[in-house]
């Protein structure tokens, strides 16, 4: 096979196997009691320079009290695995204002947009500024890259972004399929430092529920050297064990498990809240100005202590009970 | 005749390319009410999929992101996005709907920057999805509305592969075979791609539009098939449902 073509982007983390199972194999695994406050998981578990991984899908599922304590506490130089990240990527961005870097690097498969709701103006501005390094990818190649990890190889041969420049701005190599000889793409596996992960219920251990679709969150809890879990409820292990299918997190990849209800807030949570869109709407307007946003900013984030305080500046639980009749899926009385 | 605004008439069109008991990766907005609109009119067994994983929802009303709940509402699976394009790349879906800032002759789009990569005059999200379900459907359908900045004679950049360079292009690259651009639904016309050249032609007109205001509105040099005929106007019942009950809201017809 001729003409193989590589990436030209920058691979941010090393894609070797080796010292990964190196640290999995330390981590610790007997059931231990991982329950902390956001604050206390993020100062323990997120440090300045590390690649960060946001769960769920954008403004669907994510973990908002943990992006927000991660702004509040001014992380910097992190990078970020940004599969569809949308106001978790708006909150991030956040932290690069004022001559602060909270982003310093990120993969990109999906950044900068909420979906039909817009751009927004100031993830905008940080991404065009050039203060962040970045790679192009796409969903399913971010997908394939932390199931590689998960599974611990190097790689996975895909047949994506093939003939596109988002290939050629990747770090992707082609290689030739030893039993087609054709041409294939190699992911390299993504192992990020620390994810950010919020779901249904989680017990005191971290083994985790989901109602609904998982996105890419199983294989990203797997892939990460640490995770934090903020859950909407902590629940008995003997539930956790009376229905094991259930379990689509297993306590052995957790660090730290914050219960935090409403947690995805102003985001969707399945069978519990929909996406607050007034809120989103007043979150892309204000950044229209920077000094507007830096206000906003400082009444909900800087100048709060917890999550639980900008839920109630936010229109608190009468919000909740707002969303929660705009959400189908929440289970009908019998 | 019944009156419909330009939109209501873009969404009819593509709703009728999806054949009934075919799939279809769709994105919000337009695409989606297509999609939703063919399953409650000639497609009832339409397969909807949505790129964060839900399977075959019966959709309650219009999803804001494809990654909420209603997107796998009464769905056959809630599931995760590597099913999703795994499912893509072994060629079990059939079509996928997309748009994008700049699309050029051969229906490569691009939705990453506009201007010089380093130096980008405006950064746009990037791929999402939108490359893996160009790269392994059979058919890519987009929609998008028809100006010059858009129908360029060159995109800024390949976010997504139409036909690359041409004919085999695809092919040497490393993607599936038989795949590629299908149709693009525009507010002027219905445009398709020229079997030998894999360029742009046009195929339809909507009412009162004619060929040269189509190619005034488009960089690139348009071919266009022998008999051009004019697009069908929505029928009364299709724009009923549509509005009724596709969009009652009026989020993407804006009524």
């Amino acid at each position: 096979m001729t003409n193989l073509s590589c990436g030209t982007g920058p691979l941010f983390m090393d894609p070797d196997p080796k010292p990964a199972r190196a640290f999995f194999r330390k981590k610790e695994k007997k059931l231990i009691n991982k329950v902390l406050s956001v604050k206390e998981a993020v100062s323990r578990f997120v440090a300045d320079g590390d690649y960060l991984a946001s769960g769920g899908f954008g403004t669907n599922r994510i973990s908002t009290a943990a992006l927000h304590e991660i702004v509040r506490q001014k992380k910097s130089n992190l990078g970020l695995a940004g599969h569809t990240t949308t106001h978790d990527f708006q909150i991030l961005a956040a932290g690069n204002m004022h001559g602060e870097k909270l982003l310093a690097r990120v993969d990109i498969a999906y950044i900068v947009g909420l979906e039909a709701r817009g751009l927004s103006p100031h993830a905008r501005r940080v991404m065009e500024s050039g203060q962040v390094e970045v790679c192009e990818w796409t969903n399913y190649a971010l997908a394939c890259r932390l199931q590689a990890a998960a599974m611990g190889i190097p790689f996975l041969p895909v047949r994506t972004m093939m003939g596109t420049d988002t290939f050629h701005r990747s770090a992707a190599k082609e290689i030739t399929c030893p039993f087609t000889g054709r041409k294939l793409v190699a992911l390299p596996a993504l192992y990020p430092d620390i994810a950010l992960i919020h779901v249904h219920e989680s017990d005191c251990y971290g083994n985790c529920r989901i109602r609904g679709i998982t996105v890419a969150d199983t294989d990203l809890a797997r892939a990460s050297k640490k995770v934090i879990i903020t859950a909407e409820r902590i629940i008995d292990n003997d539930e956790i064990r009376n229905s094991p299918h259930s379990t689509v997190i297993p306590s052995f990849c957790v660090d730290a498990v914050c219960e935090v209800p409403y947690g995805s807030y102003p985001g969707n949570m399945p069978g519990e809240y929909f996406s607050d869109e007034e809120h989103l709407r007043q979150w892309l307007e204000v950044e229209k100005d920077e000094v507007e946003f830096d206000r906003f900013l400082h009444t909900y984030v800087y100048n709060v202590p917890d999550f639980e305080s900008y839920l109630a500046l936010s229109g608190g639980v009468e919000r909740i009970k707002e969303l929660r009749t705009q959400e189908f899926l929440v289970p009908k009385e019998l | 005749m019944c009156e419909y605004c330009t939109i209501e008439l873009m969404i009819c069109v593509a709703a009728q390319f999806l054949k009934d008991g075919s799939t279809v990766g769709v994105g919000t907005g337009a695409p989606c009410a297509a999609a939703m609109l063919a399953q409650k009119t000639h497609a009832p067994n339409l397969l909807i999929i949505f790129e964060a994983g839900g399977f075959a929802p019966q959709l309650p009303s219009m999803p804001i992101s494809v990654g909420d709940s209603r997107t796998f509402h009464k769905a056959l699976m809630a599931a995760s996005m590597m099913d999703v394009f795994n499912t893509c790349q072994r060629g079990m879906v059939d079509y996928s709907f997309l748009g994008g800032a700049q699309i050029d002759t051969y229906g490569n789009l691009n939705s990453t920057i506009i201007g010089n990569y380093d130096n980008p005059k405006i950064r746009f999200p990037g791929s999402g999805g939108a490359n893996d379900f160009a790269g392994f459907c059979w058919h890519t359908i987009t929609m998008t509305p028809h100006t010059r900045k858009r129908f360029v004679k060159k995109v800024d950049f390949l976010t997504t592969p139409g036909y690359l360079t041409g004919p085999g292009s695809r092919e040497a690259a490393g993607l599936p075979e038989d795949t590629g651009p299908y149709k693009v639904i525009t507010d002027l016309a219905v445009l398709g791609f020229d079997e030998g050249t894999k360029r742009m032609q046009v195929e339809k007109l909507h009412p009162g539009v004619s060929f040269d205001q189509v190619q005034e509105n488009t960089e690139f040099k348009l071919l266009k098939i022998p008999v051009i005929e004019q697009t069908e106007p929505p029928q009364k019942k299709e724009l009923e449902i549509l509005r009724d009950e596709v969009d009652p809201h009026g989020f993407v017809i804006g009524r």
